[in-house]
Order: C-alpha cells, then structure tokens, then sequence
C-alpha cells in the first residue's frame, strides 16, 4: 500500500510570553492510501496541532510532516457552516477558493450532496438543518474538493450522544464509499474502536506514540463493531494505555 | 421549508392572541401622545403655565405653518438634512474604509490604537473655533464637525466587528487555502453585517447630534439656526416647533435604517 502521509520525528513547541509548551515530541507515523487511522489521546495533549501540522497549517520546530502527492481536506469540530449561506453555497465555498468554481465541479458537489441525502436542503440555510444534517453537510464541502485523505478532528464532539453515534456511522460509510484515506483524532475511545482500521495510542503532554494497534472486525460499519464482543476488550486494552 | 396545510384552532387563536395584543399596544401608544398633547394644550389654553414660556400644540403649529408660508420651513429643514445626510454617509463609508485598513494591517492597527481611544475619548465641540477657521462659517463647517463626531464610533464599531470574526472559520478558510483576500470577501465582511447595521444605528444618532451641534457654533440656517435663534430671541414657540421637526426628521431617517436592516438581512 502507498503511504500518503508521513510524519519523522515531529517534535512541536509553542512559545508564548508565559513560557515554552512542548506539544509534540519526536512523533513518527504514517497513514497508507486507504487506510482509517485513529489518533487517541488524553485531552490536551496536542491532538489537534498534531492534525494542523498534517494539514499544513502549523509548521513542525523539529522533524519533518510529508504529505506524498496527495491533496487533504480538514474537517473541524463544529460543522462552521456559514450561516450567511444556503447550504448548496457553503459546499461550493472550497471550489470558490480554490478557483474551481467550474459547472463540472459544482454538479460533482451537488450530486454527492444529493447522494447522501441532503437534496431537499440545498436551498436551506444552516440553521434550519439538524446538528448530523449540519455535520453531513460539513463533510460534503470537504469532498467537493475531492481530496484523497481527510483529516478529522473530533468532528463528532459536539454533537449529541445519540446524534453522534448515527452521524459517525454515517460519516464512516460516506469515507468508505468514496474510498478516502481517512485520519481520526478523537479522545473517545469507542469512537475510535467503531472505525478504524489502525489505531496509535498517544501520552500525556508532550505528546508521544505509546502504542499502535491493528484492529480487525468480521464487520466494518461502526454500529456493528460496537455490537461485537471484541469491542470491550479493546476498550479495556485502550483504556488502560491512556491512563498509565 | 413545512408547509403546513390545516393550521389548528389552537394555533389560530394563538395568532389572534398576538395580533390582538400588538393592536392594543398601538391604540395606548397613541392614546398616551394624544392624551399629552391635550393636557398641554389645555394648561397653556387656560394659563394654568405660562405658554409663553411652555409654547403650545397649536402654536407649534401656527409656527410652522408661518414658516411654510414664508418660505423658509424648507430652506431650514433642507439644509439641516442636507448636512446631516451628507455627513453621515461620510463618516460611514470613511470610517468602515479605514476600518478594513486596520484590519488588514497589523501593525497600523497597534500603532494607531492609543490615537484612536484618545480621539473617541476627545469632545469634537472643543475643536468649533478650529473648524471654523479650517473650513470657514458655510454648511461644509458643519458637515465636517458632523463626520468628525461620527468617524471614529464608526471605525471603533467596524473594527470591532471584523476582530470578533470566529477564530475556527479563520482556521477552516485556512484550511482551505484562502488568502487574505478572500478570508476578507467571503468570511470577514458578511460575517461583520450586524456590526454593520448597528454601527448605521449610531450614525444616524450621531450624524444629527454633529449637524445640530455644528449649527449652534456657526450657522445661517438650519434646525440648529432656527434653536439658537429662537432662544436668543425668546421665541419658544420657534425652539419648539424646530425641535418637532427635529423628532419626526430622526425617527424618519431611523425608519430608513431600520428598512435597509430588514432588506440586507433577509435570512433572521
Ligand atoms: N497557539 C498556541 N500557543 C501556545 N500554546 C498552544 C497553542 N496551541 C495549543 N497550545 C498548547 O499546546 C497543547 C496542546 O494543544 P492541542 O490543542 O493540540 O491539544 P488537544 O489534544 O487538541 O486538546 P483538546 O483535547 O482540548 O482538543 C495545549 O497545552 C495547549 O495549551
Ligand atoms: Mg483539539
């Protein structure tokens, strides 16, 4: 399998006028093409600048990010829809900015937003839409621009419980249908377990790789694995990694 | 988005529950104008005050019908709108420019910080005998006294508007590969629209304190002429009439703003 996405001994500080926080140390990874990877780890523990330094965003204080020859999409916490826009005008924002607002690119946005089921709320603005319909709609702008591997941060949190497990489950086959390398960063263990395919396992700030597993299930779709008897063992497993 | 295709009784007498209670609000509103109007009316009819002193509906009235018929009631309110109209839409496309320049740039928004607070914190009327020796004792004194009261509030309001720009959509149009421009064009300034409008709110308020305040340091016509003429005369009956006109030319050019709200804000 190709590898899309590299990290070699990615350390990451933050200076600021209270001192320095190292947020990274020596980070070594890489996702392959096709893969769903989950990063978990305690809560502020450099999470979401280990995604910002793979999407580019934030550059590295030692080591090196390599994205191989791939294009990413970043999706955030919250759906950040603007409500300004209907919701067909929000998944055409990418294109806009990337100066590939062609009628081919907008039918390609529509017909993804109309295959998975947000037809009727194209001409709707944000606020009229669900908390998971909001979140549908937040993934489809990311795959308008068609990018090979997606960069997820906690995009499920804000959500309800109940919310939270449909649109994961949802999120997971629209990733698995348009075949996209996928990397999770999530605190929630359960999360990761329903979805991935390889989990690493990160410590306490700085934050470092303390472990990395290979999780196989007879079933793929994430409210299945949650169902099966491998699932608590895992948690079990995960749970003490993160808590040593 | 729902069509709702039979409403409930419960929902229509709802309906009629609102419409009921915002009709009665109207009906006291007026009562309570009509009911102000008549007590003054009869306590200066009967000299219970002095209506020298206190004027009176009717010769409110009777003035201004004077001044329609000698011609000059629409050479003051021409030029006092005129003024007023000039140096707010200055003031507002002045000050939401310079706003956009701070934003863009960093460093004149930190160096020019300190300058802008002691300028808001400065009363404009202090620097009457400076305008008037800039720009001489014609309607442009006024205009500029009316932008100088208005620009700053306008500048500190936009830049307000456009700091509080969410920091995760700043993130999420970085994201994407937006440049400046853009961050600007599709996030900064739609997201900046209701600062926009309750900035035209303060304006509007502004614009005539500065046309008003402008006429009492030199005028030769105007609303703010007629006030001052009228108490250096003892006319009150003129201050009052001038004050009337005052009200209804503001709650108009409110109304005005309130419209342009309702048409630039067409989803809530
Ligand atoms: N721009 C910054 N300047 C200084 N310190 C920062 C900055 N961004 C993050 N940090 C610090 O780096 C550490 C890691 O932050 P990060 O947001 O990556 O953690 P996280 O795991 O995503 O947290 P959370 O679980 O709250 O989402 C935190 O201690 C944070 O305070
Ligand atoms: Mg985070």
């Amino acid at each position: 399998m190709k590898e899309v996405l590299r990290f070699d001994n990615v350390s990451m500080h933050y200076h600021s006028k209270q001192g320095e926080t190292v947020a990274l140390e020596k980070v070594s990874f890489s996702v392959h093409e096709g893969e769903f990877v989950a990063i978990i780890g305690p809560s502020g523990c450099g999470k979401t600048t280990l995604l910002s330094l793979a999407a580019g965003l934030l550059a590295p204080t030692k080591g090196k990010v390599s994205a191989l020859n791939v294009s990413l999409g970043y999706m955030l916490q919250k759906d950040e829809l603007f409500p300004w826009r209907t919701i067909e005008k929000n998944i055409f924002l990418p294109l806009e900015i990337k100066r590939a607002n062609t009628p081919q690119n907008r039918a390609h946005a529509v017909a993804l937003a109309e295959k998975y089921g947000l037809k009727q709320f194209l001409k709707n603005y944000p606020s009229q839409l669900s908390g998971g319909m909001r979140q549908r709609a937040a993934l489809i702008r990311t795959l308008a621009m068609n990018p090979d591997v997606l960069l997820l941060d906690e995009p499920f949190s804000a959500l309800d419980y109940q919310t939270r497990l449909s649109v994961c489950d949802d999120v997971y086959k629209i990733i698995r249908n348009e075949k996209k390398t996928a990397l999770l960063i999530t605190h929630d263990i359960s999360e990761a377990i329903s979805v991935a395919d390889k989990i690493f396992v990160l410590s306490k700030r700085p934050a470092k790789i303390i472990a990395e597993h290979l999780l196989e299930f007879p079933e793929n779709e994430p409210l299945k694995r949650r169902e099966n008897k491998e699932f608590s063992r895992w948690f079990e497993i995960l749970w003490k990694e993160l808590n040593q | 988005m729902k069509k709702n295709v039979e409403i409930s009784r419960e929902h229509l007498l709802y309906l009629r529950g609102t419409r009921n209670k915002s009709i009665i609000v109207n009906v006291i509103r007026c009562a309570v104008l009509v009911l102000f109007l008549t007590i003054w009316e009869l306590s200066a009819q009967l000299l219970w005050v002095n209506p020298f002193i206190t004027s009176s509906p009717s010769r409110i009235a009777k003035t201004i019908a004077d001044l329609y018929k000698n011609g000059s009631l629409f050479l003051h309110v021409g030029t006092t709108l005129w003024e007023t109209l000039a140096g707010f839409a200055i003031a507002v496309v002045l000050g939401y420019s310079i706003a956009l320049l701070l934003w863009w740039s960093d460093a004149l928004r930190r160096i020019s910080e300190p300058y802008f607070v002691v300028l808001n914190a400065l009363p404009k009327i202090a620097l009457g005998p400076l305008i008037i020796i800039w720009c001489g004792t014609g309607s442009e004194a006024i205009v500029f006294m009316t932008v100088l009261i208005g620009l700053i509030v306008a500048i500190l309001n936009m830049l307000n508007g456009f700091m509080a720009t969410e920091k995760s959509k700043l993130l999420l149009m970085q994201s994407m590969g937006a440049n400046k421009l853009q961050v600007l064009t599709k996030l900064v300034i739609p997201s900046s629209l209701p600062n926009f409008i309750s900035m035209l709110k303060i304006n509007v308020g502004m614009a005539w304190i500065g046309s008003i305040m402008g006429e009492y340091i030199v005028s030769k016509a105007g609303i703010g002429y007629l006030i001052v003429y009228g108490g250096q005369v003892f006319k009150l009956d003129l201050v009052m009439s001038a004050v009337f006109i005052l009200c209804v030319l503001a709650a108009g050019m409110y109304a005005l703003v309130a419209l342009a709200e309702r048409l630039l804000i067409k989803n809530k």
